[in-house]
């Protein structure tokens, strides 16, 4: 340690900065690369985007289609289902967040469907609790969705109504690129 | 190694002190072998040398194991298949590495409890209680990992279900979460990394069992009376202990003979029996299972996690469940602190044995909550076992050393000795 007026300590002072310093720096670019590797390669970040043919979806049926190596749910909804869906006040839900990537808001049911009828409902089929798939064909309390891991219920709408999961299933980019085809991503 | 006088090693051929001056390995040996050891540990103190032999298990086995099995998500199921069917002894090799795990756990929990009961944890052995709850969570996760490779159902969506435990942290979870995954979603880069780490955390286990020897060989073993070696002199110190080799090498050596007599049994007639047959269905991204059960060994904590449904503050059920159960093994880490009792053995504590025996009983209580379906009472039931496991730790343990009237603990480990077996008046002496 030098004294306070010593001038040539200062100098030594400054060397001890600057060399811990280089060594933090070096230390940190060294390993950065090592934490990075474990980040999603560039063939895994290319399948970002897919067409799903629903034209064979009836009413009242759903489909399963993998996207980004999680499954999506594609339900062509009953006159039922969304009517129970477009009756339940927003003071009812858990999460009033639509979760809607394609349209941001209050999770009303126009904002979950992807079109104005509110036939088809597209979901990411993740369990916002943990990851899980949950079962649908209008399983749970709701008539919608069940997650078998932790029990969380989900609505006619993919709301969370009952259990550990915090937020609505999220709702990805998706649009019609004609009548019987979606697009997502 | 400090601590209780003893004799220490002397070089005596040439060659022995030619290599003494140069690295006094033999040395090392001859003092960490020749330890002396209280003379009334009872059949609980034998899990150290158990949990010694299955990490040795692990590593052997898992070493052979990994020559014949592949990490991608199209072979690994099938490369385990071929394990199983076409290697030669591959399925005893896969059984023992399955099960070696078990009785891993096994043997873990028994050796907390001991430590729990008998006060192991408390000064001066706090480092090596700190250690050893580190070694507990490298072997979870190892165990984690491990479980991924096979590549079936549970394996899939418990990797699943447990990175989403990271993504439970707020602001940065997904970002972590994806990190780990190497992809939005368990892929092949998870897989792959999941083999890596699973083939590297043994060996970090094995140096922590090295500095967990290192510490208790420094403060000298705790005994069932919890009354210190005397230290004074050796002639006193060889009143209380006996070294540990032979007395102590033939006596866990011949429990560990007991014990795997029953563990070839399992290995040999029911192999399955601790396994879940939804782990022989090739993992499917797209259908999760009726009901994803984590091994036995998690139970408890899994338990534990699900046991919270409801939110507090701005903190969401999903992460507090978090919270709780990596903070169950938090305040087991805490327990040298919150234990303000000067006694240290539970053998003389009337009020800490039931509170004691109420813990393992509220083990068991989540373990068997963590196996069924999270329905009905189960998660009520979690819950209040959850608030014990707290309370315990940060409530009952500091309230009883300050209220609970302790027994009369024995002046010496000799005395206490003497009382149980008395000392034979023999001619010879």
């Amino acid at each position: 340690m030098s004294q306070a007026n010593d001038t040539a300590g200062t100098r030594r002072d400054f060397l001890y900065v600057a060399t811990a310093a280089t060594g933090a720096v070096t230390a940190g670019a060294a390993v950065w690369p090592l934490i990075n590797q474990m980040n999603p390669s560039a063939d895994v970040q290319a399948l970002s985007s897919i067409e799903v043919a629903i034209g064979d979806v009836e009413v009242g049926t759903q489909v399963t289609v993998k996207w980004l190596g999680k499954p999506v749910f594609i339900r062509h909804r009953t006159a039922q289902e969304i009517e129970a869906a477009r009756n339940t006040d927003l003071a009812e839900l858990k999460d009033t967040d639509s979760r809607n990537a394609n349209a941001p808001g209050e999770a009303i049911d126009a904002n979950r469907a992807i079109d104005e009828n509110g036939e088809w409902l597209v979901m990411m089929g993740v369990c916002t609790h943990l990851g899980c798939v949950p079962l649908g064909n209008a399983s749970g309390e709701f008539g919608g969705w069940f997650c078998p891991c932790h029990g969380s219920h989900y609505d006619t709408a993919g709301r969370i109504r009952k259990g550990p999961a915090p937020r609505n299933l999220d709702v990805p980019l998706t649009a019609f690129v004609d009548e019987t085809t979606i697009k997502l991503g | 190694m400090a601590g209780i006088p003893h004799d220490s090693y002397e070089p005596k051929s040439g060659f022995e002190k030619w290599l003494h001056v140069r690295l006094p390995i033999v040395s090392l040996v001859y003092d960490t072998l020749m330890i002396p050891t209280p003379k009334n540990l009872n059949w609980m103190w034998i899990w150290g040398i158990v949990l010694t032999f299955c990490l040795v298990l692990q590593i052997v086995t898992g070493i052979v194991l990994a020559m014949h099995y592949t990490p991608n998500v199209d072979l690994a199921f099938a490369s385990v298949e071929h394990i199983m069917r076409d290697v030669n002894g591959g399925w005893a090799l896969r059984y023992m590495h399955a099960n070696g795990a078990s009785l891993f756990f096994i043997a873990v929990y028994a050796h907390i409890f001991r430590g729990l009961y008998y006060g192991s944890y408390k000064s001066p052995r706090e480092v090596t209680w700190i250690v050893g709850m580190l070694i507990y969570l490298a072997m979870m996760a190892t165990g984690f990992l491990g479980y991924v490779l096979p590549w079936g159902q549970m394996s899939f969506w418990g990797a699943t279900v447990i990175t989403g435990l990271f993504g439970a942290i707020p602001g940065i979870g997904p970002i972590i979460q994806e990190w780990l995954l190497g992809g939005p979603a368990v892929d092949n880069a998870t897989l792959n990394r999941f083999f890596s780490l699973h083939y590297l955390l043994p060996f970090v286990i094995v140096g922590l069992v090295a500095v967990h020897i290192w510490a208790f060989h420094t403060t000298g073993n705790n005994n069932p009376t919890g009354v210190e070696v005397r230290r004074k002199s050796k002639a006193e110190a060889d009143k209380d202990t006996v070294s540990f080799w032979p007395f102590y090498v033939v006596k866990d050596a011949f429990a560990l003979m007991l014990i795997l007599v029953v563990f070839m049994a399992v290995i040999g007639f029911m192999p399955n029996y601790l396994g879940h047959p939804d782990n022989y269905i090739e993992a499917n991204p797209l259908a999760t299972p009726a009901h994803i059960v984590p091994e036995w060994y998690y139970l408890p904590f899994y338990a534990i996690l699900r046991a919270i449904t409801f939110d507090v503050l701005f903190l969401d059920a999903k992460f507090l469940g978090v919270l709780m159960m990596f903070g169950s093994i938090a305040v087991m880490m805490l327990a040298p602190w919150t234990d303000t009792s000067p006694v240290r053995s539970g053998r003389y504590r009337p009020q800490f044995k039931w509170w004691f025996w109420l813990l393992g009983l509220d083990f068991m209580v989540l373990m068997w909550c963590g196996a069924q379906p999270a329905e009905g009472l189960v998660p009520t039931i979690s819950l209040i076992g959850a608030i014990y496991w707290f309370a315990y730790f940060l409530v009952i343990l500091p309230v009883l050393g300050w209220k609970e009237k302790a027994l009369p603990v024995p002046e010496t480990i000799e005395a206490d000795f003497d009382a149980h077996y008395p000392p034979k008046t023999s001619p010879a002496e």
